[in-house]
């Protein structure tokens, strides 16, 4: 339901949704951001993005909003042999110049309380980020499957994920 | 075999080990655990809401993973990585394997939770849930440390290990995995110890 709510008013902006998968607002852009599909009686979901600073001055993402019950930065974290995930404290700054990536096993922006309305495939997640200089910018997350559609079948396509050319010594 | 502490295996794992005599396994060997240190008996609760023991789950080959559903990141990467070492066993291989997701967050993963998480990886991937009581006690057999974060709501996270262990029937354990390893690592090394059965 949330694609159509969206679909709707995205149709307004509809040269912008073009490029869908970019999004910019002042020095900053916002490359890909993507979530993962979730099974039907999940509680969270996740996006990842890439944001980039193309100015002389670094900004700092300091929240997400987004219509779940709770939305936040978190960072997965390591230590030794204990993962753990905690909340980002006082925004993730984007040093001048540099590229910083959320990404599996690292920053993420965890949305908690999906109730009952899981994340489907190509179904998009409207979020807004909130920068300390920049401002507010809308943005979309689009919903991946999480493993590859053909997991659990045989012989078919893996090879996507160029497995194939690294066994050729296996044809058994 | 010696008894080692997880994080002390850790640090061993990038050694080789040594030949053991007799070790039907030992060129596949990738760490210095022996299999008496990890894993055991474990009465968990399965699919359908049935008591099931390790007999029940592990009858071949077994990639046995502890997390919780709640946890969207770090979790599904290793579930993820461990459905596609499923299917390049099969497809390279020729070895049909299978998979648990033991759920360390009893209390909101029930029953019908860890199934439909588990469904989303892969359809020999089986999520267990159980009581407070019977997930610490398999936990122990594993070695897996959780605990969660303090904070009252439903929102809590969970800190925990993270590591994926083959189980071969009869036998026990065999190898860990650590988030690091691809999916290309995990299958090959459990097709050395499955061609070695
Ligand atoms: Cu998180």
């Amino acid at each position: 339901m949330k694609t159509d709510l969206f679909a709707a008013a995205g149709f307004a902006a509809l040269p912008f949704m073009a490029f869908a998968d970019e999004f910019a607002v002042g020095d900053l852009v916002i490359s890909d951001p993507i979530s993962y599909e979730t099974p039907v009686t999940a509680q969270t979901g996740v996006g990842y993005l890439s944001i980039t600073n193309t100015g002389d001055v670094d900004e700092t993402l300091i929240d997400v909003r987004a219509d779940f019950p709770r939305v936040m930065l978190h960072e997965t974290i390591t230590d030794g042999d204990i993962t753990r995930m905690q909340h980002v404290m006082g925004g993730l700054v984007i040093p001048a110049g540099a590229t910083v990536s959320l990404e599996p096993g690292s920053f993420h922006i965890m949305f908690m309380g999906l109730g009952g309305d899981p994340f489907e495939v190509n179904e998009d997640i409207p979020a807004t980020l909130v920068f300390e200089t920049a401002g507010e910018l809308d943005i979309v997350f689009k919903v991946e499957a999480r493993v590859p559609a053909t997991t659990g079948q045989t012989g078919t396509d893996m090879s996507d994920i160029d497995h194939d050319d690294m066994h050729e010594e296996d044809g058994e | 075999m010696i008894r080692l502490g997880l994080a002390m295996a850790g640090a061993l794992a990038a050694v080789s080990a040594p030949a053991l005599a007799q070790d039907q396994f030992a060129e596949c060997r990738a760490s210095t655990v022996g299999e008496a240190a990890i894993g055991g008996p474990f009465e968990l609760i399965d699919e359908t809401g049935n008591t099931v023991t390790d007999a029940d789950m592990i009858t071949r080959p077994t990639l046995v993973y502890f997390g919780y559903t709640f946890c969207p990141d770090a979790c599904p990467l290793d579930s993820a990585r461990n459905a596609l070492a499923m299917d390049f066993l099969e497809e390279d291989h020729g070895h049909e394997i299978d998979a648990l997701f033991i759920t360390i967050d009893p209390a909101r993963d029930t029953v019908d939770v860890v199934r439909d998480y588990a469904d989303v990886f892969h359809p020999r991937m089986i999520g267990l849930t159980g009581s407070e009581e019977q997930i610490a006690a398999a936990a122990q057999q594993y070695r897996v440390f959780y605990r969660a974060q303090r904070g009252g709501d439903e929102f809590y996270l969970v800190d925990h290990t993270t590591f994926t262990y083959l189980m071969l029937p009869g036998i026990g354990f065999a190898e860990f995995f650590r988030t690091s390893a691809t999916p290309d690592e995990v299958a090959e090394l459990t097709a050395c110890y499955v061609d070695n059965l």
